[in-house]
């Protein structure tokens, strides 16, 4: 026996928000919550949860956002959230709802009211978008009178409405519980199959027909809903009717219902024309495509450059930081713990906003005017190929800027399956973390034709196109949750609206703080530990000079510096991580590389970037080399193998360069896999599946390039 | 019987009924694609898919071998 719910009176009101995609559902939430909304996580998966308050004159009204959708029925995950959140499973059910209708497609907002009525909750239109509308908006009074609820016409973004449907919201939840309303009669037959499924729903859950119905029409041998019953799935496989015949039969008894008394209500068809005008150029077959690549080279370039003064700015005003309080605390295990472990490693996690900050800016305004969807239309041909979604194209790019914001970014996908394939590939990308080390390698190993270098570098991004494309392509033929089920890929050109700069710039930072919150901590957390992994045990080996006596006398400052440099070198190649970088020497002397190398690999997994600074400890030219750096170059192509002969051959780089295009050396891209699937399955399967491919090629390519005979 | 794939642009037919998975024409029939609605192909992309359809007021992308499930009719 569940306790009994307490009154209403005792506890605040819940009043849902639900309705189709595009119906400026989020501007209403924005509008009714102000800046007192919370943006959270339904557990498990990644939707975003919004709630928030809206105090009246009679108390506080707490609002929680429901996904956009056409319908109650379930087959995915997403889809159950918002039918569990609406009926009550697992949760409060709601006291009332507002159901968002966009007035230009009145009829089809009104299909979820019914299921929301025949539910038995008590319902209040938001009739959204009128003034898009206009003479096409069906009549307020007469939409209410025939589904038997207020109807609040409502400009949410210039706030029409918004004090009348509080007050309706009021007027509702004062009336009390509602009965559900049906406004079709089953066939004998569905009544027939209704009984068992009836019969059969735990006590935990609402009965009534409607769940019944639910179950009939959601559950499947192959949807993806958790925490059903065996024994309501038994029940409903058991059923005599088929499920196509109960989808005919209660789909088109609602349409009929609806295309007598709601379709009659909108006299005339809403105006489209300036949507069609740009449509006429955007999707045209030439311009259309100008266009598009035009935006996308713009969003490119924002990520990739325009965002590089703050980046500086950000790891410059660290670095000064992280100086200036270890010159002020004194030497020992403090000083470097807080300025080389805390500081820096806060700076690796703000050192990522820029660019977040600003791909959620673009796509914010992207998905607000409509274009979003025309890029999922114009793109879907070529991203089908690899069984990825018309959308993976904006996240896929951003990938060329940063993994980070464009796992991110892949949230503007609905469905798990293709954000978690999305996920799984972009990372293959070439990001900007990466071409320091191509530089570094091809100017030290690659010198003089400059023809070359240049092809080198182009061949690295054509590698990383074609590895993305390519496990996106097998991947979604081998891995089951990948898998392309025949899922309807049906998405709505909105019309163009203009975007609203408050909800973009709201959506914006809401997401932008989730990640400081949530994946930002775990970034710090794992920059500390490989911080520590590298600084501990801070001895020199046995037989080490002693490097402080040479120092104190060395006469020249630059000499000082020299020595300081050899220590640190010294200091490193003993540390844990070092001793780590001996140890997996025999599994990566198959790919040509030494165990310093092996090191610089352990110092990269921070972020790739990192590669050549530790490269630069390790080979004692000091932390502050970058990949220009002409004593880091000469030292690596001096460096020689016990036999005599170079370490870096350019096969050596080669293999190298193509190790680091494959292996998912960067942790940050881990955690935030790790935030957005909500545990530790897939970030360690993209690590093991990068990893793996990296050393297969890597060893493909040098023990390939020895047989061809390449040194 | 012609399928909405193979029906020419702009001209308005009628849905008869739509096959497919069970996911696929559910979510179509409660966006209003239920036998007896008009629609029409609208435009298509410029790669060749998907098909830009009216329906209800409302565009819809929808692939080319998911047009091919939705069985048509001559409009009246």
């Amino acid at each position: 026996m569940s306790p009994p719910p307490p009154t209403a009176a005792l506890r605040t009101p819940l009043v849902a928000i639900a309705g189709n995609p595009n119906t400026g559902k989020t501007t209403l939430f924005n509008a009714l919550t102000g800046a007192r909304a919370k943006v959270g996580n339904y557990p498990g998966v990644t939707v975003e949860r919004r709630s928030g308050t809206v105090t009246t004159k009679r108390g506080p009204i707490e609002l929680v956002d429901i996904p956009g959708s056409y319908s109650i029925i379930a087959r995915t995950g997403e889809e159950q959230i918002a039918f569990s959140a609406l009926a009550g499973l697992g949760g409060p059910r709601p006291d009332a709802v507002v159901v968002c209708v966009d007035a230009t497609h009145a009829a089809r907002g009104a299909y979820l009211a019914l299921q929301v009525q025949e539910l038995g909750l008590r319902v209040v239109i938001a009739l959204t978008l009128i003034d898009e509308a206009g003479a096409a908006a069906p009549d307020a009074k007469a939409l209410g009178a025939e589904l038997g609820c207020e109807v609040v016409p409502m400009v949410a973004r210039h706030g029409v409405g918004i004090a009348e449907l509080i007050a309706a919201i009021e007027r509702a939840l004062a009336a009390g519980p509602a009965t559900a309303i049906q406004r079709w009669e089953p066939s004998p037959a569905l009544s027939a199959a209704l009984a068992p499924v009836r019969a059969a729903l735990p006590d935990t859950w609402p009965g009534g027909d409607a769940i019944a119905l639910w179950a009939l029409q959601s559950l499947d041998t192959d949807d993806e809903l958790r925490d059903i019953p065996e024994s309501v799935r038994r029940v409903v496989a058991a059923s005599a009717l088929h499920g196509h015949a109960i989808d005919d039969e209660v789909i088109a008894a609602r349409w009929r219902w609806l295309d007598a008394h709601v379709a009659p209500l909108v006299k005339r068809p809403p105006d489209r024309s300036r949507t069609l005008r740009v449509d006429r150029i955007l999707l045209h077959r030439f311009a259309g495509f100008a266009i598009f690549v035009g935006i996308m080279v713009v969003v490119f370039m924002a990520l990739f450059s325009w965002t590089a003064p703050a980046i500086d700015a950000i790891d410059d005003g660290f670095t000064w930081l992280r100086t200036t309080v270890h010159d002020a605390l004194p030497d020992g295990f403090l000083g470097d713990f807080i300025s080389d472990g805390v500081i820096a490693g806060v700076g690796s996690v703000l050192v990522f906003l820029p660019q977040i900050l600003l791909l959620f800016l673009f796509i914010g305004l992207l998905e607000d005017c409509g274009y979003m969807a025309r890029v999922a239309f114009l793109m879907d041909r070529v991203m089908k190929a690899m069984n990825l979604h018309g959308k993976a194209f904006v996240p896929m790019l951003s990938g060329y800027a940063c993994a980070v914001p464009a796992i991110l970014a892949t949230r503007t996908m609905e469905r798990q399956r293709d954000r978690l394939l999305t996920m799984l590939v972009v990372p293959l990308m070439t990001c900007s973390a990466r071409l320091p080390i191509y530089t570094l390698i091809i100017g030290a190993l690659f010198a003089g034709s400059g023809w070359t270098q240049s092809l080198l570098m182009v061949g690295m991004y054509g590698f990383s196109v074609a590895t993305a494309l390519a496990a996106a392509f097998i991947l979604s033929r081998t891995i089951k949750p990948l898998k392309a089920k025949r899922l309807p890929f049906v998405i709505e050109l909105p019309p163009y609206r203009l975007p609203s700069v408050r909800d973009v710039i709201r959506q914006m930072w809401d997401r932008t703080s989730m990640f400081l919150r949530e994946a930002g901590t775990v970034i710090l957390g794992c920059t500390i530990a490989l911080w520590a992994l590298l600084y501990f045990p801070r001895e020199l080996p046995t037989g080490s000079p002693d490097y402080d006596a040479m120092i104190a006398r060395a006469p020249t400052p630059e000499l000082k510096q020299e020595l300081g440099n050899e220590k640190a070198g010294a200091l490193l190649r003993n540390s844990y991580g070092g001793r780590l970088g001996r140890a997996i020497e025999p599994a990566i002397a198959p790919l040509g590389f030494d165990w310093k190398i092996g090191v610089g690999i352990v110092g990269a997994f921070a972020a790739r970037e990192v590669f050549i600074s530790t490269m630069g400890v390790v080979y004692s030219v000091g932390a502050d080399a970058d990949e220009d750096n002409p004593r880091l170059r000469s030292a690596m192509t001096e460096e020689k193998r016990a036999d005599g002969t170079p370490v870096y051959t350019p096969l050596v780089g080669l293999t190298l360069m193509i190790f680091f295009a494959l292996a998912c050396q960067c942790m940050s891209t881990l955690a935030v896999v790790k935030r957005e699937t909500g545990g530790y399955k897939w970030p360690l399967f993209l690590f093991a599946y990068m990893t793996t491919l990296a050393w297969i090629v890597s060893f493909a390519v040098y023990q390939g390039g020895r047989l061809l005979g390449f040194s | 019987m012609p399928d909405l794939a193979h029906t020419k642009k702009k001209t308005s037919v009628v849905i008869r009924s739509i096959g497919g998975s069970r996911a696929f024409r559910r979510r179509l029939m409660e966006m209003g694609l239920v036998p007896g609605t008009p629609v029409q192909i609208i435009d298509v992309a410029p790669l060749g898919d998907p098909l830009e359809i009216e329906v209800r007021n409302s565009r819809l992308s929808i692939r080319r071998n998911e047009a091919a499930q939705i069985e048509v009719a001559p409009a009246p």
